[in-house]
């Protein structure tokens, strides 16, 4: 019976357990959940470990393989880092819905069948909402709202796919599909919502920089990548994605040059580097999705470092815009190096983690001839350097001088990023830790000498590039227009001139509504007279008593026409 | 801009001169280098020599511009969606003030 139990469940323990207890306890179950949770993850073998009956269907709670453990290891290892990192300052209640999102994420990995899948995704749905609102400002409320309709919106397209794909074939199997109806179509629609994909990408960058400081680390590492890891289980091979996962990525660069925010230009690079995934699940072959799998561990963890780096700076300055800062460099030294480690690893730098691992993507593109999805690929690496390698770094930490001090980071939160800055090392000196873990074999030789020199001629001249044209990149106090202008702006103007014209109806109706007031008060007083009136001269025609004999006259001239009325 | 503050060695002059010039050698000697170690293309074109220097400088060139002349079109104030956002703001206040004055117009 507990090989049902998904490993998942730890971390519900974990998120129930956090409000009722108290200091040292709630540190220790803060630290230990998640590390249970990764004993857990690997305890479960490959295959189906048991069915339930639900409604007549086949529930599969617990379903293990390579690629969902290796998703679920880094999702739980991203629940301890993060949890270091924020269990002094966070609220506890952010750190409980951290822990039931988490679970959300985890339980996702492990899902057999569509069902388990649809609940553990709204439970991410749910619970990644309440970290937008930790936020606490007025703008983290209102960006939870849109973000929760936007999550909840993807949550039932996808459960219409779902439903759809179950009434067609009979099985709720989690199964490799094409998008090749209108079930699968929605199913694929549902999980690209979740991935930031376009026309939606701007939940992404709208929701996760007004977080907090601490959220913002949980939020970078879930919602999109269990995306991904869907795509994987589902969609391999859809060649659609190809494309969706360019856009995304071209979408990314230009979209975080134009940012002035230091977190929101870390959340665009989010939909760039979910982009080289989600292109990696469109190619398909053995080697995509390895770089596909490969990647999204790998990102997570320097993801997670960049918002660590940037968390530290809100925390210690309450600052995020890079025209209010700069310099910070002089007093906060460690968090510069871990902000510059996390922006080299992104950048797929030789030596870190994103070279051993995202370039296993570009070499799919070379293995199957993609010329040039191959050459947009390189193109991006190149911008990626551009937008987060260098100019994260440098408008944060050098730039000008904005005259802050801050103090470096605590303890803990240094510790964190310590932890994170060591694995994109780790796994960039020592790709075969990673590659073990890979759903295929491996058969790949990242470090060829003409590799790396081909890397650094492009990663160098991009930053060439940076500072020669560092006068076109002033940065300005603004922010870039994106399709979610359309809700928050053309659907906030309809939504006034529908209120204006109800408003108007509503007007006229009022007119009209005193006046027949008016006219029925005048018949009445006409026709029936003043009840009260003690004078009976002044009532009216139908108010008065009557003599007997008009009474009488009256009945016989009705009852004539009656008859008359008969015969005719 | 950067010799604003001199206490830090970082951001003196010699040192930024420093930083450019062994920044220029690094960048020379990664396409020098190609003489040497030459770099198998999977496409043809990029095995040329320094293609990977022209290539990353070239796209970036193109990306920034991209950006700063969509830029004009896009950019907007910070404050552009919280003016915009008159519903939401009249329910905050009246919200705050515990006055549903807006029942009553």
């Amino acid at each position: 019976m507990t090989e049902l139990l998904s490993p998942a469940l730890w971390m519900v323990l974990g998120a129930v357990l956090i409000p009722l207890t108290r200091s040292h306890l709630r540190t220790a179950v803060i630290f230990s959940m998640p590390l249970l949770t990764l004993w857990s993850i690997w305890q479960i073998a490959d295959g189906v470990a048991g069915t339930v009956s639900f409604l007549e269907y086949p529930i599969e709670p617990v379903e293990g393989s390579p690629v969902r453990r290796l998703f679920a290891t880094v999702f739980a290892l991203m629940a301890f880092l993060g949890s270091l990192y924020a269990f002094k300052t966070a609220k506890w209640y952010e750190l409980a819905a951290a822990f039931a999102y988490a679970a959300g994420a985890i339980g996702v990995c492990f899902a057999g069948d569509l069902i388990t899948l649809f609940l553990y995704w709204e439970l991410m749905a749910i619970f990644s909402t309440v970290i937008v609102w930790c936020g606490g400002t007025p703008g983290a409320r209102a960006a939870g709202i849109r973000y929760a309709i936007m999550h909840l919106l993807g949550g039932v397209i996808l459960k219409v796919g779902i439903e759809g794909v179950v009434i067609s074939t009979g099985s709720i199997q989690i199964q490799p599909m094409l998008a090749h109806d209108f079930s699968t179509w929605m199913i694929m629609i549902g999980i690209l919502i979740n991935a930031a994909a376009p026309p939606v990408s701007a939940w992404l960058s709208d929701a996760y920089p007004e977080s907090s400081a601490t959220g913002a680390v949980f939020l970078s590492a879930f919602t999109t990548k269990t995306a991904v890891l869907a795509l994987i289980l589902l969609f391999p091979g859809e060649p659609i994605l190809i494309g969706v996962g360019l856009y995304m990525i071209v979408y990314g660069i230009i979209y975080a040059l134009l940012e002035n925010d230091a977190r929101r230009i870390l959340a665009y690079s989010i939909v760039n580097q979910v982009g080289f995934m989600v292109c990696a699940v469109g190619i398909g072959t053995e080697m995509a999705l390895n770089g596909a799998a490969a990647h999204a561990f790998a990102h997570i963890i320097y993801k997670a470092l960049l918002f660590m780096s940037a968390g530290v700076v809100l925390y210690r300055t309450g600052k995020s815009r890079c025209t209010d800062l700069g310099g910070l460099f002089r007093t906060m030294p460690f968090t510069t190096c871990m902000g510059i480690i996390g922006a080299l690893s992104i950048s797929s730098f030789p030596l870190t983690s994103g070279f051993t691992t995202k370039s296993m993507i570009s070499q799919a593109a070379v293995d199957e001839n993609l010329f040039m999805v191959y050459m947009l690929l390189t193109a991006a690496s190149a911008g990626v350097f551009l937008h987060a390698g260098i100019k994260f770094p440098w408008f944060v930490f050098f730039q000008k001088d904005s005259g802050l001090r801050p103090k470096d980071a605590p303890w803990n939160m240094g510790l964190a990023m310590g932890g994170c800055a060591f694995i994109c090392i780790l796994l960039g000196v020592a790709p075969n830790l990673i590659y073990e873990l890979l759903p295929y074999p491996v058969d790949y030789q990242p470090y060829t000498t003409y590799k790396v020199l081909f890397y650094l001629q492009l990663l160098l001249f991009s930053g060439l590039a940076f500072f020669v044209l560092l006068p076109l990149m002033k940065r300005t106090e603004t922010i870039s227009l994106d399709t979610d202008w359309l809700w928050r702006k053309l659907g906030m103007r309809l939504l006034l001139v529908m209120e204006s014209a109800v408003l108007v109806v509503k007007q006229r109706f009022d007119h009209l509504g005193i006046a027949s007031v008016r006219v029925s008060n005048y018949l009445v007083l006409r026709y029936l007279g003043n009840p009260h009136a003690e004078d009976s001269e002044e009532k009216s025609v139908f108010g008065r008593s009557w003599t007997i004999g008009t009474t009488a006259l009256w009945i016989s001239v009705l009852l004539s026409a009656y008859v008359l009325a008969n015969y005719l | 801009m950067k010799q604003q503050d001199n206490n830090h060695w970082l951001v003196r002059a010699s040192t930024i001169r420093l930083l450019w010039i062994g920044g220029s050698i690094a960048l020379g000697l990664t396409v020098v280098a190609q003489i040497f170690i030459p770099i198998k293309g999977y496409f043809g074109a990029d095995d040329w020599f320094g293609f990977g220097a022209v290539y990353g400088f070239v796209v970036c060139l193109l990306m920034v511009l991209f950006a700063k002349a969509l830029g004009f079109v896009l950019k907007r104030k910070e404050d552009f969606y919280d003016a915009g956002e008159e519903i939401d703001g009249s329910v905050n206040s009246t919200e705050d003030s515990g006055n549903h004055s807006g029942d009553d117009a």
